[in-house]
């Protein structure tokens, strides 16, 4: 009891009882929810407006002159002016709502570096990058002749930040590189290197799926062109997902694709688009799962980000000092700077058995490679067993993990 | 609370017997094989198991030698040791009845298993303990698959995926 208390600010933790899917047994023991990273649970706040909004408030946006669509345009509309702000983006306009991180991604490749790019260019990643930040640069370099350059990492599963610099060169024509790293939980030192690349005039697209969720996001004080980012990995609905773009750069931009809601005009003489940020929102959107995710954006500020990320920083910590304990273990990513993740191994125990037995024991991992499988090449493993933390995670849970780790290292012993 | 953690040890003990422990820390037949004539690739994208099965049939049909080389989980190992120890000195079409048996005793428990086809299968029981844990079935059946896609002679990788 003194290490939960010693780790949690009582605030923090008590958000733990708003959020229905942590209070249930798995395999007739209290669930344990350690995989955040790959999804968060929702919140009762967000699961009511999704569903007070199906009840009650559906009908097509930005369309008819009924009163229910009325509704609908101001719930959808209010949840972007909810995440301008809570990212500090100076326009409504900058907000393209998306549905992921990779349609970001993708969004940001085939519209804007596509048309720019010829043979020789660079795109510069990193190896941290999960593949959502590494295939949609694979395919614009082939369909365009540029090159995908990827900066190393050192042991510790930081970025190598000479290295870096090095590559970091003025045929670079986008820099794409992650906030924090899905598989480590590294956090790249994003204050330094963008005005690094700014100073050569080479744009720069932040993935800052693992980053909103846990610490206060300003896109104008971080200085980056685009910033990717998911719904659901922020305790709102999946399918929804947010790009904030400069203005300027995305009002130069062709859309992304063709649809209902992008258009001002359409005769077959030709079409005209509709002003930012309807250019890149062909179709009818993800209404519900955008107002769910504003209701989540409303419950992060009510807890706070900077709380948020002192609550975990303090809890990964305790994880990374309770799990080094464990005889047999190898923690993966031990970088200086890191957020809420950690990824390990245990004596020979492959991590899919090792998942198997955590969960027979309530306790839910991710096993394998995250999606980011030159990270796990780069360790030369072919998975790993990892822990992610959320804002509802306490000691308790850092406890239950150890004990199945050990359990497991029993039934392989 | 004890008795809970008694019954789901059970459980994992059961999935974890020692035969498959066993097996999956000294896999029999790792390795090469001279003059494979039918090979195969296994992968289970979810754990990252790939396993590449390799079989030596002789001018008889049947089944001169077998091994296995990759990496994955202890049951997809385990599985894969069980299935070259079964399946040398066995016709290929004894060994693909196999195939049939081991997958429906982990995917339709309620079928007789019990048929006599002439060979030893009481060390694929080890394996029934995955029954109750459904996402490890394409880990026990991943060697199985690859065995029977190198028989029909397929050459991209199959997955359990």
């Amino acid at each position: 009891m003194t290490q939960l208390q010693k780790c949690d600010q009582p605030q923090v933790a008590d958000c733990r009882q708003d959020f229905p899917a942590l209070h249930q047994d798995v395999n007739a023991h209290a669930l344990v929810y350690l995989d955040s990273a790959a999804s968060a649970q929702q919140p009762t706040s967000v699961i009511e407006a999704v569903a007070d909004y199906q009840r009650e408030d559906h009908a097509n946006v930005h369309r008819g002159v009924h009163t229910l669509s009325h509704r609908a345009t101001d719930a959808y509309e209010g949840a972007r002016d909810k995440i301008q702000s809570f990212i500090n983006a100076s326009s409504r306009s900058e907000i393209v709502l998306t549905s992921g991180t990779t349609e970001s991604i993708n969004l940001v490749a085939q519209s804007f570096c596509r048309p720019r790019l010829d043979p020789g260019d660079k795109i510069l990643i990193t190896h941290l990058e999960h593949h959502s930040n590494i295939v949609p640069w694979q395919i614009v370099c082939e369909q365009t002749g540029a090159e995908l350059v990827v900066a190393p990492i050192n042991t510790r599963g930081e970025l190598d930040i000479d290295a870096f610099y090095s590559l970091l060169t003025d045929d670079v024509r986008l820099l794409a590189i992650a906030q924090v790293s899905n598989a480590l939980g590294t956090v790249n030192p994003l204050r330094d290197i963008i005005p690094r690349a700014k100073s050569l005039g080479i744009p720069v697209l932040v993935d800052g799926a693992q980053g909103v969720p846990h610490m206060p996001i300003d896109v104008q004080s971080l200085g980056c062109d685009f910033y990717a980012f998911s719904g659901h990995k922020m305790f709102g609905p999946t399918g929804t997902g947010v790009l904030f773009g400069k203005e300027s750069l995305l009002d130069a931009m062709p859309p992304y694709q063709g649809g209902g809601d992008m258009i001002l005009e359409v005769s077959f003489d030709g079409t005209v688009y509709n002003d930012l940020p309807y250019k890149f929102e062909a179709g009818t959107p993800n209404i519900s799962g955008v107002v769910g995710l504003g209701a989540a954006i409303d419950y992060l500020s009510s807890v706070g980000m900077s709380r948020i990320a002192q609550h975990e920083g303090q809890l990964l910590a305790y994880l990374m000092q309770k799990l080094g304990e464990v005889e047999g273990i190898r923690l993966i990513g031990t970088a200086a700077e890191k957020s809420g993740v950690q990824s390990f191994l245990v004596d020979d125990i492959h991590s899919h058995d090792l998942g198997t037995i955590l969960d027979h024991q309530g306790v839910a991992i991710r096993t394998g490679h995250h999606c980011a499988m030159p990270v796990m090449d780069f360790f030369g493993v072919s998975g790993t067993a990892r822990a992610s933390l959320a804002l509802y995670n306490n000691a308790e849970d850092v406890d239950r993990l150890v004990e199945a780790v050990e359990k497991a290292r029993q039934i392989f012993a | 609370m004890n008795a809970v953690d008694l019954h789901s040890g059970d459980d994992l003990r059961e999935l974890y017997r020692e035969l498959i422990l066993d097996h999956a820390r000294n896999p029999r037949h790792f390795g090469k094989i001279d003059h494979p004539t039918h090979t195969a690739e296994g992968i289970n994208p979810l754990c990252g198991d790939k396993l590449r099965l390799s079989v030596r049939v002789d001018r008889h049909g049947n089944i001169a030698d077998a091994s296995f080389e990759g990496s994955g989980c202890a049951i997809s190992v385990a599985s894969a040791s069980l299935l070259t120890d079964m399946i040398i000195g066995v016709p290929v079409a004894q060994a693909l009845t196999c195939f049939d048996i081991v997958t429906q005793r982990l995917t339709a428990p309620d079928v007789d298993h019990e048929r006599d086809i002439g060979i030893d299968l009481s060390k694929i029981k080890a394996l029934d303990g995955v029954r109750e844990f459904p996402s490890r079935v394409k880990c026990a059946t991943l060697a199985w698959h690859a065995l029977r896609s190198a028989m029909h002679g397929q050459t991209a990788p199959v997955s359990t995926e």
